[in-house]
């Protein structure tokens, strides 16, 4: 089947010629119309519309984004904050990078009106440290909408007032967990904190309710506020509701970011329509559909099973290709819809080395804060690198996984499930190429085949 | 300690963001490497006292994160993506291609001063890979060739500039 | 399920036993109260919960209630309410208990969690067990043993980090046996208030550090070192010393000043090796200063009486009591007591003071307090002389008054029990004039000048009890002997209030103490057998509004006071 054309509602801008990132742009194309309607509205009403939409965080946890701001604490007397996490680090992922410096009023507009919508009235952007020029442009334009009234003390003449603060991270991963995020907010060192207690919507920026949401969730805000909780719900499909970025990096001959209504593009249509299939000579071999910390899927493998469609069960007998882009899909056949950053390996690629390269990031990003997470992530760095570097023993692929295993669920924070999946995904779906790896790595290194570790 | 009276301003404004000073923390560590291209200890010491904190408290945090620096770095900084994306595209052969091109080893400042040339993690950049930041700037599908070119424009204008240095 | 006794307590099930635990407890506190031990590294009583060793993970479950109805969900397969266990397990030092709360910490997940955090935390640590000093009281030899694995899969190279760097003056660092569980962190910062360790670099390479420049040294040093679950950070005094496995506890009391921190005295043969804190959750929770530690040194300082002496020459201690029972009979007598003796001792010196027909004096010590664990009132049992009734007044005024008595030939004789009358303002002269009865640990001006000398013990040679500054009455007792030729304070006292025609009294603490209970009102119906470890308030009413130099220090508030200082 044909692959369905893109549905550009947050990017729709982003490529277009002529399209700058100024203030006055955007208000040619309609900007910040949505904000004027929405400040007329009973803040209440617009949560309700975003609960309606089924929105679902476009982070990497697929949160339901209604219910996150359904669950702060409005009666601690405490001013609530919002902290936009703009610290896009998940490898494979390359989406918020253009919203902030394409379409940035596009951002704020959606800031806005969830500020309003939670009557919060101080914002902070929490931006990676290596989009210096992005800095740049969302200060700019922060300023801009100010001037004009969008932003700062008396939004439009309505009274509500609130203010957005750039803020730069210094190039830490775990900047991105929510709570890692709110600790280098307050100027102290990333370490995520032990939920229960500290949940954010309770006990988050100097410990009072704070809301932290992804970039792109917060411009999916702006087109609810603006079409309706429900009509934005008919989008994409029940329970994976609008639309995604998905972002296809590695071995495919169209790499790039493309916008699709959520769940109705498949894998193999993503890859071989889109992307145009794999690089001349070769085949594909493996994919990670969701940011490295999601599981590896294998090509070559099926998937059976049960599925609700509808008020139905049927059943479901998939290869990787037939895997539709949506969060319960990839969630039910073992491996996650995250931040939608697609990494495709073709048979060039040594799983090994893969592995190694995935152990190195995630021992280096690390926060160090609790034991399984800080030993067990270097543990196995140290193994896959003396694999490839060393001597490579048939019982590693084996301890690579009893590691992991000792970490996944064990942690202070998701980072523990997120440098353990790829470890036992790998060894799951790929253990014979560690077995035989120590006699493989014998032969000559193709030309072309480039290091990874 | 001296710092431009640019960067005092830019100080004094960025602490009334936040309710708490500690927050501060981060713009201040980055206005002051800004200024004078590093973190010395001095520095260490004078924002901790500016925002009403202990000296541990600064230096845990300029150790954590990999953008600060404690030395002075080239005078251009060569930043390689090695995660997955870029690597499996090539970039552990690009960065081989900017040491040999200054003939400098990972992390430390080459013989003639002119770069440093080191690692860091994905840039966000995954679908043009593999890519590169050269000081603020990103640069896309930087192959050997690439960095070759690079490297050559660098050069070419360290030699532009060297009189007015 | 059994009624909770009171609407403050909290049911719950742990390993299958029911327990009612007082609200807001911990599943690490109550599994301590139903025998259960949880182990654990970074938890602490006192300190913030971090929950970063991961080492206290335990399943955690609810019952089971229908969400609509609220009714009970019941298991068929046991005919008891279901019990909803959670997905995975949860940290114990973090979940308080709630009314029905189910824990398993002997299932399989818990006995897998135990192993792998056992295994992580060894893979990078270093063999020093031979050369380390926490041995025998490390928590992980402890915890490798009881929950570990018993083997490691680790073949790769361990992290190298800075090993022994001095952290400051009384604490040795060695980093890489630090398993980062910030208990020393916590500490420095939120207890002894001096924010100066932190850690450096991140992940596995995380490394504790002192700011380059600033030392650890703050009074209050050594409680990392007693916190610190391995051998990480190590006392300087202690290193090499000694195995722990053979050195002997004796419970003991702090003397530096009236807070009455409780102490653990260690010793093996007659030395002692090291001074640590005991817990006592009204007085110093689980702390002391380092100022208190190095108090045992003074038992082999230079200077150690050792000999009773009558005018200079050695002598049998009947002769020499002979001797000052002369003295005390020709009339004049003062008695300076001291406010580091013991409530015992305090009461022989009354009665001494009494058939002397002598006034009683007590010398002043007062200095800053710390607002922590050393008060502005250096003496540890001022307030055992005012139960007792040595004194009746806080000795503000010092021995002026004396001074004049002896300069107006009033006082021809002065018995000074554990006081040096020169540093306690009196002059040379002024001790030149009178006969000194003395009764002392070491030498001073006082001791050269007496006419009759009893070397006496120090507080780790003897037994009794102090009164802090909460009216607190608590017992130390005796680590190590008194070295030959001392006397025990309590023998000389009693033979001299008998020799001056006062009572024969006991002289020992099990002997004396029905004579106190029957003498001084505040300590009726007790005896030294039955205080508790963690000692006993008194009343103190009749000496309240006293003007006590004291402000506040971690478990004591001054109150206000109502009596003006005496002028003597």
């Amino acid at each position: 089947m044909p692959s369905p054309e893109q549905h550009r509602l947050i990017f729709r801008h982003i490529d277009e010629a002529g399209y700058s990132n100024d203030l006055a742009c955007y208000v040619r194309n309609g900007g910040y119309e949505v904000l004027r309607k929405s400040v007329l509205r009973k803040p209440e009403e617009l949560i309700d519309e975003v609960k309606k939409s089924g929105l679902r965080g476009r982070g990497g946890a697929g949160f339901p984004c209604g219910t996150k701001w359904s669950l702060v604490d409005r009666k601690s007397g405490k001013p609530i904050y919002l902290v936009v996490n703009a610290d896009e680090s998940e490898p494979g992922t390359f989406k918020d990078r253009y919203i902030i410096h394409r379409d940035p009023h596009q951002m704020i507009e959606g800031i806005m009106i969830s500020c309003f919508a939670n009557k919060v009235e101080r914002a902070y952007i929490y931006i990676r440290g290596e989009f210096p020029e992005g800095a740049k442009i969302l200060e700019k334009a922060i300023a801009e909408a100010r001037s004009a009234g969008f932003t700062g003390p008396n939004i439009l003449g309505s009274g509500y007032g609130c203010e957005i603060y750039v803020h730069r991270g210094a190039g830490a991963y775990i900047c991105g967990e929510e709570t890692g995020l709110i600790e280098s907010l307050e100027g102290k060192r990333p370490y995520p904190r032990i939920k229960p207690p500290y949940f954010p919507a309770v006990l988050g920026l100097y410990q009072c309710p704070t809301i932290v949401n992804n970039v792109e969730t917060l411009c999916h805000v702006k087109h609810i506020a603006d079409m309706g909780g429900e009509a934005y719900s008919r989008i994409g499909t029940p329970g994976n509701t609008g639309t995604r970025i998905l972002c296809v990096s590695g071995h495919v001959r169209r790499p790039g970011y493309y916008e699709f209504e959520v769940g109705k593009v498949t894998m193999g249509q993503l890859l071989n329509e889109v992307c145009g299939g794999p690089l001349p000579g070769r085949t594909f071999k493996a994919v990670i559909p969701g940011g490295s910390s999601a599981k590896v899927l294998r090509f070559g493998e099926r998937y059976k099973g049960k599925r609700k469609a509808g008020a139905e069960m049927v059943d479901y007998d998939w290869g990787v290709e037939d895997i539709p882009m949506d969060f319960d899909s990839l969630a039910m056949i073992g491996s996650m819809g995250g931040s939608g950053g697609v990494i495709v390996m073709d048979d060039s690629t040594s799983m090994v080395e893969a592995l190694g390269n995935i152990n190195a990031f995630y021992s280096h990003e690390s926060c160090g804060q609790c034991t399984p997470c800080r030993e067990g992530s270097l543990w196995m760095k140290k193994i896959t690198a003396r694999m490839v570097h060393g001597e490579a023993r048939p019982e590693d692929g084996p301890l690579l996984k009893s590691v992991a295993d000792q970490i996944a669920g064990r942690t202070i924070c998701a980072f523990g499930e997120a440098c353990a999946w790829p470890t036992q995904s790998f060894i799951a779906k790929f253990g014979d190429e560690f077995k035989g790896y120590a006699e493989a790595k014998k032969a000559p290194r193709p030309d072309g085949v480039p290091e990874l570790v | 300690m001296k710092l431009s009276a640019e960067t005092l301003r830019g100080i004094d404004e960025v602490i009334t963001h936040y309710p708490v000073k500690r927050s501060a923390a981060l713009p201040l560590l980055h206005l002051v490497q800004e200024d004078q291209g590093f973190i010395s200890a001095e520095a260490i010491e004078w924002i901790a006292a500016k925002l009403e904190l202990q000296p541990i408290n600064i230096y845990e945090l300029v150790t954590f994160y990999p953008m600060f620096r404690q030395k002075p770095a080239g005078r251009r900084h060569i930043k390689v993506c090695r995660t997955l994306s870029c690597a499996i595209m090539g970039g552990y052969r690009t960065c081989a291609e900017f040491q040999r091109q200054f003939g400098t080893g990972l992390g430390e400042v080459s013989p003639d001063g002119e770069v440093t040339v080191e690692f860091v993690e994905c840039l966000a950049s995954c679908g043009t890979a593999p890519v590169v930041m050269i000081d603020d700037q990103l640069h896309e599908k930087v192959d050997q060739a690439k960095a070759r070119e690079l490297s050559d424009r660098i050069k070419a204008e360290s030699r532009a500039t060297a009189g007015t240095r | 399920m059994i009624q909770p006794s009171s609407p403050d307590m909290v049911t719950v099930n742990i390993d299958g036993r029911e327990i009612a635990v007082p609200k807001g407890t911990n599943v690490i506190e109550a599994a301590r109260r139903a025998s259960v031990d949880v182990p654990f590294y970074c938890y602490h009583p006192k300190l913030t919960v971090v929950g970063n060793c991961r080492m206290c993970l335990v399943e955690l479950g609810m019952p089971a209630v229908d969400p609509a109805t609220k009714a009970p969900v019941m298991d068929p397969a046991t005919g008891k309410q279901k019990i909803n266990w959670g997905r995975g397990p949860t940290i114990a030092c973090a979940a308080n208990v709630a009314p029905g709360m189910h824990v398993r910490t002997t299932s399989p997940v818990v006995k897998e969690c135990r192993e792998g955090v056992m295994e992580f935390l060894l893979i990078n640590h270093p063999l020093d067990c031979p050369i380390c000093d926490q041995a025998g009281e490390c928590k992980l030899q402890e915890q490798s043993t009881g929950y570990g694995r018993g083997y490691s899969r680790f073949v790769e190279q361990k992290n190298v980090k800075p090993k022994r760097t001095l952290l400051g003056p009384r604490v040795m660092l060695d980093d890489e046996r630090c398993i980062l569980c910030s208990r020393c962190v916590r500490f420095s910062k939120e207890i002894a208030g001096d924010d100066v360790l932190g850690f450096t670099d991140r992940g596995s390479y995380s490394t504790l550090t002192c700011y380059p420049g600033k030392k650890l040294e703050n009074n209050y040093s050594l409680n990392t070192v007693d916190i610190c679950p391995v051998g990480a950070l190590t006392s300087t005094d202690f290193r090499f010393k000694m195995r722990v496995w053979f050195l002997k506890q004796t419970n003991s009391i702090d003397t530096e000043s009236s807070v009455g921190a409780n102490t653990v005295v260690w010793s093996r043969e007659g030395a002692v090796y090291r001074i640590t804190p005991r817990q006592n959750d009204g007085v110093n929770d689980t702390w002391m200063a380092d100022s208190g530690r190095v108090l045992y040194k003074e038992i082999r300082s230079p200077g150690r009486l050792a000999s009773v002496r009558v005018d200079g020459s050695e002598s049998a201690l009947d002769f020499a009591v002979k001797a000052a029972a002369d003295l005390l009979a020709a009339g004049g007598v003062a008695v300076v007591g001291s406010g580091r003796s013991s409530v015992e001792e305090q009461f022989l010196t009354a009665r001494l003071a009494e058939a002397a027909k002598a006034r009683s004096w007590l010398v002043p010590r007062v200095g800053e307090g710390d607002k922590l664990l050393v008060s502005a009132d250096r003496n540890p049992n001022v307030r055992g002389a005012l139960v007792t009734g040595l004194i009746a007044a806080l000795p503000s005024a010092g021995l002026d008054a004396l001074g004049k008595g002896i300069d107006s030939g009033a006082v021809r004789t002065v018995v000074s029990v554990g006081e040096d009358l020169a540093a306690a303002g009196l002059s040379a002269a002024q001790i030149a004039k009178v006969s000194v009865i003395h009764m002392g640990t070491h030498a001073s001006a006082t001791s050269e000048a007496a006419r009759v000398l009893f070397p006496t013990l120090t507080v780790f040679e003897k037994n009794g009890t102090f009164v802090n500054q909460q009216f607190r009455i608590q017992r130390f007792a005796k680590a190590v002997p008194g070295p030959v030729g001392a006397a025990d304070d309590l023998v000389v006292l009693a033979r001299l209030v008998a020799a001056a025609g006062g009572p024969v009294l006991g002289a020992d603490v099990g002997s004396l103490w029905p004579a106190i209970a029957a003498g001084v009102p505040a300590l009726a119906a007790m005896n030294y057998g039955n205080i508790p470890d963690t000692g006993l308030l008194l009343d103190g009413t009749p000496w309240a509004g006293l003007p006590y130099a004291e402000g506040p220090t971690l478990h004591f508030k001054p109150a206000a006071a109502t009596q003006e200082a005496p002028r003597v």
